[in-house]
């Protein structure tokens, strides 16, 4: 299992990326992760416009297991921490909260299941392929 | 039945854990209700007209009776509201005012708590259970493996199948385990839990389509190809709602072991591509309608993605197809009565055999079996005075005695809001029919007219345009007489209360649909919906009769249907030939023509049809 999700807010986020020098991509919701130019790329920003929009967690599904893309994967937008775990299963990498979410009750989420049934996009695979 | 492991129960109890976080965050004013709202969705609670409404998800069925007797608990123990609360709700619901019936006392609304309702999915909804005490109640449910988890939201539902797999003789493959495979595969996925609109699976497994394939996001039916393989056909983008379609066959054969990467597939497809904008397009069945070809070419490209790039992780392993099906073997009954025993069971079964019900109850209600020595029987909740489906504490207590006495501790959910009895010895059957007369669950209807499905409507539902239950226990009060109901012969009759269909009105030979005029209850007749099974054929949406009728007129427009098919109908093989068959015979125009002349104001109706 990949290390956990890690949680940023929005403010934290911002002054982060003042200070480094990341090569970021952001992308529509609606975009096609599989026709862009990735080269050089370190970073793709994924958006919810509303976090029950859901294309973004597709979008982040095929970037990193279709494509195999080892950078940054963040969410944005409508970032809410009940959907963190399903975020990192996903293959997002780093989200950042939006303002009004307690980081202390996002962390308190990530470990709430010892696992789950299906295989992810970070490298597990399905309950049924698992030994014992 | 599917056994639980101890992965599967700790993640139940995980999940109730996490839903009484969410509760607790909800009531602490730390999630708002706009945030905690899909996520109690997607545990089952919903907030309707009056109170919350719990779904409690019976995958593809099959309940046991310890599963059963937390039912009954949580009905008696938990299904009760404020007396304010429902006082309140009776007196507004009692002014929408009388259903009449012919020669019998009006119908008006009658609301009760402490019962659960089987629904046409073959899930169990409760409709009084104070929302402060939903935590508890997940704990209880997850003591026997029970939950509410994509019951609701935007996610994969509730998969249901044919209530007979397993033990039906003209099956093709057991569907179950690949049923459970898939509600493995499909709880908490991670990719799709906020899809565009909800997502239905129904699976069938025999010859006969007794799973309503042709009507979900999804359908798959079990066959074997030339070289005697295993596979399924895949139908994609059928559904009932405002436009009701029938699923187009996407694949005619799809290797079993591809089933999840296959409907992963179409799944992330329509992630990307299901309209967002509007609800009422948001279903796969406009998507695939939309594009057509181009749908399928796009899900078949990624689903290649999936086998040949991201190495089809989820194709099933012969070992985890094995290990799941070891779960579904028949359990082994005899039946050997000695001494004492042997001489009751003489005396059982002459009563029974004197009484005419009995014969009736075993043609109607009791189903043949693959294996020659049992039956599966089919307990009727459409009675007199209970909705449709509906189960008090005392009869789910009872049903699951009934289950564990003559079932081997098992029965299944129909999606005609009954409960079936799958393994019931034959030597049983004088006994089960006076356990479950004394019970009012043995009444010989099932496949005719009183076996009505009904929706709980406006009485409940917050999208419902005009109450069910009224219409449907006038029509059930008008048939009381068994040889008059055995005499119209087998026929589906649904109730929906708005276009939403949950009460699966498209598929009915006689379909009624609740609208809204002027805040007043109509109801839309249609007629010749089909759900694919062998008495209906093949799966087809009802045709609207005309101008819609007040809830007064119902009542007398379904008597006039059932008079015409009665004048129309002639003999096919030496039997009379059912409602459905004369229908297609003569056409929809002397039903129409009948229905017309049971209006009280004919002027009225043929404005509103201008209008």
């Amino acid at each position: 299992m990949a290390d956990f999700i890690q949680i940023l807010k929005a403010a934290d986020a911002q002054l982060a990326s003042a200070q480094e020098d990341v090569a970021a991509l952001q992308l529509a919701n609606d975009a096609d992760p599989l026709s862009e130019d990735l080269a050089g790329v370190q970073r793709i920003e994924l958006h919810f416009p509303k976090f029950s929009d859901g294309r973004a967690f597709s979008q982040a599904w095929l970037l990193r297991r279709r494509l195999g893309f080892r950078g940054d994967i963040r969410a944005t937008g409508d970032v809410l921490v009940d959907q963190l775990v399903q975020m990192q299963r996903s293959g997002f990498s780093s989200a950042v909260l939006r303002d009004d979410q307690d980081v202390e009750i996002a962390q308190r989420q990530l470990g709430r299941y010892a696992s789950f049934y299906q295989g992810d996009a970070i490298g597990q695979v399905p309950h049924f392929r698992r030994a014992g | 039945m599917y056994q639980y492991t101890d992965f599967d129960k700790q993640f139940v109890r995980a999940r109730a854990a996490q839903y009484r976080d969410q509760l607790e965050r909800n009531l602490a004013g730390q999630l708002g209700d706009d945030e905690f709202r899909p996520l109690r969705l997607q545990n089952g609670w919903y907030i309707q007209r009056y109170a919350p409404m719990l779904r409690i998800a019976v995958p593809y069925g099959e309940i046991s009776s310890a599963q059963l007797r937390v039912l009954a608990r949580i009905a008696r123990e938990y299904d009760r509201p404020d007396p304010e609360l429902i006082a309140r709700a009776q007196a507004t619901q009692e002014a929408l005012g009388e259903v009449p019936v012919r020669g019998g006392a009006p119908v008006r609304t009658v609301l009760k708590s402490g019962y659960g309702h089987f629904t046409t999915r073959t899930n169990v909804q409760f409709n009084w259970i104070p929302l402060a005490r939903s935590a508890d109640v997940m704990d209880l449910l997850a003591s026997v493996n029970m939950h509410g988890i994509q019951t609701s939201g935007n996610t994969i539902r509730n998969i249901t199948s044919d209530q007979q797999a397993g033990i039906a003789a003209d099956e093709i493959a057991d569907p179950r385990p690949f049923c459970e495979i898939m509600r493995q595969w499909s709880t908490l996925h991670p990719e799709f839990a906020f899809l565009p609109r909800k997502f239905k699976i129904a699976v069938n497994g025999a010859r006969e389509d007794r799973a309503a394939i042709g009507w979900y996001d999804v359908g798959l039916q079990l066959l074997r190809n030339d070289a005697g393989e295993l596979g399924f056909k895949v139908l994609v983008g059928g559904g009932m709602g405002r436009t009701p379609v029938i699923g187009t066959v996407v694949r005619e054969f799809l290797p079993w072991d591809q089933l999840l990467n296959y409907l992963e597939a179409v799944i992330r497809v329509y992630n990307r591509w299901g309209r967002r904008d509007n609800a009422w397009k948001a279903r796969i069945k406009i998507l695939v309608k939309a594009e057509g070809p181009k749908f399928v070419e796009e899900v078949e490209a990624e689903y290649k993605g999936i086998v040949e790039v991201d190495g089809s992780a989820h194709t099933i392993t012969q070992q985890e197809f094995g290990r799941v099906a070891a779960n579904f073997v028949a359990p082994v009954l005899r039946r050997e009565r000695t001494g004492v025993d042997a001489q009751l069971h003489a005396i059982v079964r002459a009563d029974a055999e004197a009484d005419p019900a009995y014969d009736r109850w075993l043609q109607q209600n009791v189903k043949e079996h693959r294996n020659p020595e049992l039956r599966a029987v089919v307990l009727s909740f459409k009675r007199l005075g209970q909705a449709p489906g509906d189960a008090t504490g005392d009869q789910l207590e009872a049903a699951a005695e009934l289950a564990e006495h003559f079932s081997a501790g098992e029965a299944r959910v129909t999606h005609e809001q009954n409960l079936l009895l799958p393994w019931v010895h034959r030597d049983d059957l004088p006994e089960l029919w006076a356990a479950a007369r004394k019970l009012g669950l043995a009444k010989p209807n099932i496949g005719l007219l009183t076996d009505l499905i009904a929706c709980p409507g406006g009485d409940f539902c917050s999208l419902a345009n005009a109450r069910s239950l009224p219409i449907a226990e006038a029509i059930t009060q008008r048939y009381q007489d068994a040889d008059e109901l055995y005499d119209i012969g087998e026929i589906d009759l649904h109730i929906s209360g708005c276009i939403n269909s949950c009460g699966h009105h498209h598929s009915g030979h006689i379909g009624i649909l609740g609208v809204d005029k002027d805040g007043k209850e109509w109801y839309q007749v249609t007629l010749g919906g089909a759900d694919g099974s062998r008495l209906s054929g093949a799966a087809t949406p009802g045709k609207i009769i005309g101008p819609s009728f007040s809830a007064a007129e119902v009542p007398g427009v379904i008597d006039a249907l059932l008079d015409t098919y009665r004048e129309q109908r002639q003999a096919l093989d030496g039997k009379p030939e059912n409602f459905i068959t004369t229908l297609r015979r003569v056409g929809i125009e002397p039903f129409r023509a009948a229905a017309n002349s049971a209006r009280f104001d004919k002027h009225a109706a043929a404005e509103r049809q201008v209008a």
